[in-house]
């Protein structure tokens, strides 16, 4: 549903973003992470078709980027970094000229907005001025707006950021819920805790280039190594861990708890148990120690870093 | 209807895969942000009050203001001067509503920018024709219709008033499309201004380009129009206007795209960058040494080749220019038959202006210098009107040169004498002249219709490049050996064809 190939941003003097490819397939969630400045916004502003790439080429919905301009963005629903609302206008009014823009059936113009507007708890919100609204608010319609044609795809830029959690909550539903009803997302955002739990895939980008790629999952083995396993008793270990040692790679222990690196818990983590029960040891909870998204994500960083000093030197 | 029927009702609106918009749809699309900013200039109150107070209270004052100027006028016996100056008033009164149309269209522009709202609509099927059009409808409507309500509120009072003003109807529409043409001006003026800034006080600041040539317009229209017998004179200044606001057009059409908006993140000057387009410009592809011959076959030959649409329009205005100046001379004879050939004082003069090169071969520098700076004031003015006084200062000698010429002819001399004077360098520096004010034309017009793949600034640094290659590799060249053919070689012919 999204493609991009080589695609490359070039600036006065600087290039924005660096040969970058990636496929987002229809009904997935696609997040690129990166700190400010590494060529997210650059990015999404191509894919719309707002920038023209300097190198490569993309396809939205089917749509070449550069040749069907019109099309791709009538495909997409964009969430801009900045909300851009028109403050003197009312909810429903600015609602209503995007629907124009869109050229939505006259039987949706009314419906469509009320709908979403509902949704989002802003039912009661439709005849204020929009600089009435608070941050949260406004960052909803902003959302509202994006979904108002429903597109194919949509383009998020830190679709919760300004949220309180009781809405950001309902935006994530939103979103999974859109990608159950077969829709493409792609998300950029500084919530990594965010991009876990909504990505199907992530991309790491820095000054302009992907430095990391795949599912959590994969970015997790890759970036922090292999699952560790967490294992409780209900009593001492009493040389226990010894005898695991030949079969686990043991990383840290307490008196009734040890933790293991495994590269295939569905293997070893059966013979870990009967080893244990064996030697009369009750096990209380056996469990995989959760890497969160931020470990892994520093952890890229640092390593891009790291190569990028030596390249330099 | 439930959310998904309606959702996948909406779907076969959002697939659509033309391209291209027919015109109504273009102007539907167009319309419909033209509604949402004209609403919106309605809410704001910094822009309805002045209008209001120029519509209504201006109107009243001037109202006022001209019966006591009338008054004044008929007590001091000049009443027959009142036609005279009675329609500067309502140019006046129409021109401060318009005025606004600046302020809203750098507001309409800029402060969307400023205010990061552009992107979102930046983001929608919109294409760039139809938010140029919307914005620029919107930026004019509002003062435009507050103008003319303001004209016809001064004009229905002096003719329904005391004055009992009886204008003509012809005045009444010369009144109403100058200033028309004047918020069109503003206007498509204040996009460009626009999309070079970032910042509303940026483009104020940058709104004196578009204020004070407009004021000074403004002048000079009530000077003629105080002539009632020059008023025809209006006309010109309107396709004057009409040509000036196709130029911007053209211009604001081809920068007001997505790319131009966004892109440009910053107010500051990129000297870096800038030095560096234009010396790859100047350089052309010669590789990491410089070399003579490599250059002007690889840079310097591909860029007077790529110069040939402005050479012809060049070459099209002299020979306009040579047929005007020749058509004038029935109109304005100067009676050279008079003149004997045999005039020993002429011939003495003759003599002695032809052996001054002789002795006096600096004069190589003075004829090279003189055809620079002509060159030069013609490239620097080309700069500030889209290319129009190059063609101007360039033609005016080869009009001058028809005249002269024609007067030759029409008194039945022979041309040739005149025809050697002017060749033998002729032949080296009209050419020179030519692609010197093809390059600087090009220079100016750049900016009007850049090249797809280009900024405005790369694209008017590159003909920048451009003209100094140019200049440096042909027209200098050029220009050194037609002062020294003209000082040395000219003279001698001359004398040869005069038998002196």
């Amino acid at each position: 549903m999204i493609e991009a190939h080589e695609l490359t941003k070039d600036f006065k003097g600087f290039r924005a973003v660096d040969h970058i490819s990636f496929a987002v397939k229809q009904g997935t969630i696609f997040a690129i992470l990166g700190p400010n400045g590494a060529g997210k916004t650059t990015t999404v502003r191509m894919l719309t078709s707002i920038l023209k790439p300097s190198a490569g080429w993309a396809r939205v919905a089917g749509y070449d980027v550069v040749k069907q301009p019109t099309a791709v963005r009538r495909s997409v629903g964009v969430l801009t970094e900045q909300h851009g609302l028109y403050e003197r206008m009312r909810g429903m009014e600015y609602l209503d000229f995007f629907t124009r823009i869109y050229r939505l059936p006259p039987e949706l113009r009314t419906r469509r907005p009320l709908e979403l507007m509902e949704r989002f708890g802003l039912g009661d919100a439709l005849e204020k001025r929009l600089g009435e609204y608070s941050k949260g608010m406004k960052q909803k319609l902003a959302l509202v707006r994006a979904m108002l044609h429903d597109p194919p795809v949509l383009l998020l830029d830190e679709p919760t950021s300004a949220m309180d959690p009781q809405s950001a909550k309902l935006v994530r539903d939103t979103i999974k819920e859109l990608r159950r009803a077969e829709r493409t997302v792609a998300i950029t955002t500084h919530n990594l805790t965010e991009a876990q739990e909504l990505a199907d895939r992530i991309a790491v980008i820095r000054q302009g280039r992907i430095i990391a790629m795949g599912t959590f999952e994969e970015l997790s083995r890759r970036f922090v190594g292999e699952p560790i396993m967490e294992l409780r008793l209900t009593q001492h270990l009493n040389g226990a861990a010894e005898e695991l040692r030949g079969m686990v790679q043991i990383v840290a222990q307490g008196e009734d708890w040890l933790r293991y690196r495994t590269s295939a818990p569905q293997r070893t983590n059966p013979q870990v148990i009967r080893k244990l029960t064996g030697a009369g040891l009750e096990i209380v909870t056996l469990s995989e120690v959760s890497q969160t998204l931020e470990d892994i994500y520093l952890q890229i960083v640092a390593e891009d870093e790291g190569a990028h000093m030596e390249e330099h030197a | 209807m439930t959310t998904t029927q309606a959702t996948h009702d909406a779907r076969s609106f959002s697939s659509a895969t033309a391209e291209r918009a027919s015109w109504r749809q273009t102007l539907q699309n167009a319309l419909v942000i033209t509604r949402r900013e004209v609403r919106d200039s309605l809410r704001d109150w910094r822009i309805m009050v002045p209008i209001f107070l120029l519509t209504l209270i201006f109107p009243l004052l001037a109202t006022a203001m001209t019966r006591i100027f009338t008054g004044f006028f008929e007590d001091n016996g000049a009443e027959d001067l009142l036609p005279a100056l009675l329609p500067l008033m309502p140019m006046v009164v129409g021109f401060f509503p318009v005025s606004i149309s600046l302020v809203i269209a750098l507001e309409t522009f800029v402060g969307e920018k400023e205010r990061r709202s552009l992107e979102p609509l930046l983001s929608t099927p919109l294409t760039n024709t139809e938010l140029y059009m919307g914005k620029t409808l919107a930026a004019m409507i509002p003062p435009l219709l507050a103008s003319y309500t303001g004209i016809a509120i001064y004009v229905g009072s002096l003719v329904l008033g005391k004055q009992q003003w009886r204008p003509e109807p012809v005045l009444i529409v010369q009144i109403l499309l100058l200033t028309t043409f004047q918020a069109l001006v503003m206007v498509t003026g204040a996009v460009v201004v626009s999309s070079q800034t970032t910042s509303t006080r940026a483009a104020n600041l940058l709104a004196s380009f578009i204020i004070i040539p407009m004021s000074m317009l403004m002048i000079l229209e009530s000077t003629i129009m105080v002539k009632p017998y020059k008023r025809y004179l209006l006309w010109y200044i309107m396709v004057g206007m009409v040509v000036t606001v196709i130029l911007l057009v053209r211009m604001g059409a081809r920068i007001f795209n997505r790319e131009e908006l966004l892109g440009r993140a910053l107010d500051q000057l990129n000297l870096r960058w800038s030095w560096h387009i234009f010396w790859d410009e100047l350089r052309g592809p010669v590789g990491e040494r410089f070399h003579l011959g490599r250059w002007y076959r690889l840079s310097v030959w591909p860029t007077v080749r790529s110069l040939r649409t402005p050479t012809l329009v060049v070459l099209l205005v002299l020979m306009a220019a040579f047929a005007v100046g020749w058509l004038y001379a029935d109109q304005w004879r100067v009676p050279l038959e008079q003149f004997q050939a045999d005039d020993e004082q002429m011939l003495d003069n003759l003599r002695s202006w032809l052996a001054l090169g002789q002795k006096n071969p600096h004069l190589i520098l003075f004829a090279l210098t003189q055809n620079l700076r002509v060159l030069a004031v013609a490239t620097l003015l080309a700069i500030f009107t889209f290319g129009v006084m190059a063609l101007v200062i360039v033609a005016a000698p080869f009009g001058i040169l028809g005249f002269v010429l024609a007067q030759v002819v029409h008194s039945g001399l022979s041309p040739m004498p005149f025809m050697l004077g002017v060749l033998p360098h002729g032949v080296v520096e009209v050419p020179a002249i030519v692609l010197a004010a093809a390059a600087a034309l090009r220079l100016g017009s750049v900016v009007t219709r850049p090249p797809q793949d280009m900024t405005v600034s790369e694209a008017w640094l590159r003909a920048l490049g451009d003209a100094v290659k140019v200049g440096l590799g042909v027209v200098l060249p050029l220009l050194v050996l037609a002062a020294v053919l003209e000082v040395t070689v000219t003279p001698r012919v001359v004398q040869w064809a005069l038998g002196l």
